[in-house]
């Protein structure tokens, strides 16, 4: 287990209070300006040292992408933009960052604007987290008065201001491009890249954007050393990371552990065991709903982290660790997670719109037992038709469990969905879509 | 992608109270200048609260020409995002979380409770018309799943019985209290907790 004193987020459970002065008792805001006076290369090159991958889900290296920020600042000012859209199912890290810990939030936003060049940071929020916006405001004006935010932000030099602005309930808005369609007042479609934010984002001018997580750990890397978190985890896959442990376990909770950690260690030791036993255990989804499920036989060696998941077809996501044990049909959990992506579709591109759906309903049909033996290969069809043909990654990400069910469970579809189609019973029912079959035995 | 439609009985005009109109002020100030259109999704948001969380098409034409925008945009994006009631929801809106994580902690029971206390069907007024429920996709609370939203506030760890209770309290007009109602603090591992132990009664 990570020793308590490497954990970035000593507040994560709310025992020492989210305020300015408790923050910096805890070490943020100790030396921000030693910091950054040591040059912006030096911060880029350290956060590649630490190499802290982005912890939104899909693992971007980040001290790679803030060098994609032109060097010199043109006509067009630069912009940081933090993604709080938390809303894949499974996942509910960001939350505790902003209504616990605002303020490793906050100078993480003064470091990675300054690395960056930017003097303007927008916090995105999903609508529903209107509490913990709040809260995240209080800090965020309790930094102005202190005079960390504004001009000459902790005597730094650097001016920067930050800016709140709140979603309403869309998932899609947490893909970067939809969130940038988003601030700038529209309705949540991604946008085509290339270009990349990086260099053409918000109103048309450069722009970062990472996740909350990924910037609260920001300040704690430089004070300790890249070398110190990247001591954390294995190779590629250094430092912390919290987990979400939900689902079928006696004591769902967050708990910051290091990466690599064994799935068994996480659910046994920390979220109290699964609910009836270990060999109650039936399927695990590793990092959110988009990740594909993993059968109980893997989760016993399996380890948590980007490339140990990637090898076993999954992913480590947001590292929220769905439990789902054997008291649960899973084939319903998965069309319950279907017809999530159907009500989150955009709507912009017709593979995903129409896509999702037809999963979502043929999966209900499977849950119930009423389909028929092709659909199952069809389903799969369908799967592969959505991924990698929409502009953004929602419909890798709506079609990824799917196949994850398929791969690991299509024993049990095809145990309870047994009869042929209708047409081979030799039954005249004429608004069959097969019927072109029927002519054919006719 | 999810339909949605404006109510029938649509009031005549819409207006920013005098406490409105000087939030919507103060965050067109937040983007730059010329970009007042990014306020829209927060003035949206601003008009719901002030008309009894919804939001008329009265509206949506005056945020349109507050911010200088064509009307057509602002109907847009009112239909867009989900947390935009386009029809009346009653004083209390309560969500209830049925994704995955939360179907599977039993977040049908939740849906059972609102259906005896408000109304039988989601999106329908309760008999008061104070009221009305809706399964909702996840709320980003999954490890404090079942849960449910009222308005602003996430009630958490619930089951059935505790439900009825605060279903109870919110048709009487009180509100209850948010949070956990299994008395557990935020988002620790309830009675199981390994880590950061010396800060636990710091």
């Amino acid at each position: 287990m990570l020793k308590d004193q490497d954990r970035i987020f000593q507040n994560l459970y709310n025992d020492l209070g989210p305020d300015l002065t408790s923050s910096q008792r805890r070490g943020d805001w100790v030396n921000t300006k030693e910091i950054t006076g040591k040059g912006r290369d030096w911060i880029i090159n350290e956060i590649k040292d630490s190499q802290l991958r982005g912890r939104g889900g899909a693992g971007f290296p980040t001290g790679l992408k803030w060098s994609f920020a032109p060097k010199e600042v043109g006509t067009r000012p630069h912009y940081l933009v933090i993604n709080g859209d938390e809303s894949e199912p499974g996942t509910c890290k960001d939350r505790d960052i902003l209504r616990f810990e605002p303020h490793k939030l906050i100078e993480g936003c003064l470091i990675a604007s300054y690395a960056i060049q930017a003097h303007v940071c927008y916090i995105y929020i999903r609508g529903e987290y209107f509490v913990d916006g709040q809260k995240l405001q209080a800090a965020i004006d309790e930094a102005y008065e202190k005079k960390l935010l504004g001009k000459n932000a902790a005597g730094t030099g650097w001016d920067l201001d930050i800016y709140i602005h709140y979603g309403a309930g869309a998932y899609i808005c947490g893909e970067e491009t939809a969130l940038l369609e988003s601030i700038e007042g529209k309705k949540g479609q991604p946008r085509l890249k290339p270009p990349f934010p990086a260099l053409i984002g918000l109103y048309g001018c450069p722009t970062i954007i990472n996740n909350v997580e990924t910037i609260a750990v920001v300040p704690t890397i430089l004070r300790r050393g890249g070398k110190w978190f990247a001591s954390l985890g294995r190779e590629k896959n250094t430092g912390t990371k919290i987990f979400c442990i939900s689902g079928n376990v006696n004591n769902p909770c967050n708990v910051e552990e290091e990466m690599n950690i064994p799935l068994k260690e996480l659910i046994e030791v920390h979220a109290g065991g699964v609910i009836g036993g270990w060999d109650n255990l039936q399927a695990v989804i590793p990092g959110g709903s988009s990740m594909p499920l993993i059968p109980k036989d893997k989760c016993e060696t399996l380890t948590m982290d980007f490339d140990s998941l990637m090898a076993e077809k999954s992913g480590l996501g947001t590292a929220g660790v769905v439990v789902i044990n054997k008291d649960q049909d899973i084939i319903k959990c998965m069309a319950r997670i279907a017809r999530f992506y159907k009500h989150e579709s955009c709507g912009q591109c017709t593979p995903c719109r129409e896509g999702s759906g037809w999963m979502w309903r043929m999966l209900e049909r499977m849950a119930k037992g009423e389909a028929s033996k092709d659909e199952i290969d069809m389903l799969g069809d369908v799967t592969k038709q959505i991924e990698g043909h929409t502009i953004c990654a929602f419909g890798e990400g709506s079609s990824w469990p799917v196949q994850g069910l398929l791969r690991h469970f299509k024993d049990e579809i095809k145990k309870r969905n047994k009869f042929d189609p209708i047409v081979k019973e030799n039954k005249n029912i004429p608004y069959l879509v097969d019927q072109h079959l029927l002519d054919k035995n006719a | 992608m999810s339909l949605r439609r404006p109510a029938k009985n649509q009031p005549e005009n819409f207006e920013f109270n005098p406490s409105s109109l000087e939030a919507a002020k103060s965050i067109v100030t937040k983007y730059p200048e010329g970009k007042q259109q990014s306020a829209v999704m927060a003035l949206l948001y601003i008009a719901q609260k002030q008309n009894d969380n919804w939001i008329p098409l009265a509206a949506m034409k005056y945020i349109a020409k507050f911010l200088n925008m064509p009307y057509i945009k602002v109907y847009e994006v009112a239909t867009f995002y989900s947390m935009y009631n386009l029809s009346p929801v009653g004083k209390y809106f309560v969500q209830v979380c049925t994704t995955t994580p939360c179907m599977i902690r039993g977040a049908n029971k939740l849906v059972e409770a609102c259906k005896e206390k408000i109304s039988e069907h989601e999106a329908v007024l309760s008999n008061d018309k104070s009221c009305s429920w809706m399964e909702v996709e996840c709320l980003g609370a999954c490890v404090n799943a079942p849960m449910m939203q009222i308005n602003d506030d996430y009630y958490e760890d619930l089951d059935k019985e505790k439900t009825l209770k605060i279903l109870d309290k919110i048709l009487k007009g009180e509100k209850p209290t948010p949070g956990s109602y299994r008395g557990r603090i935020n988002n620790e591992p309830e009675n199981n907790r390994k880590t950061l132990m010396d800060l636990k009664n710091a």
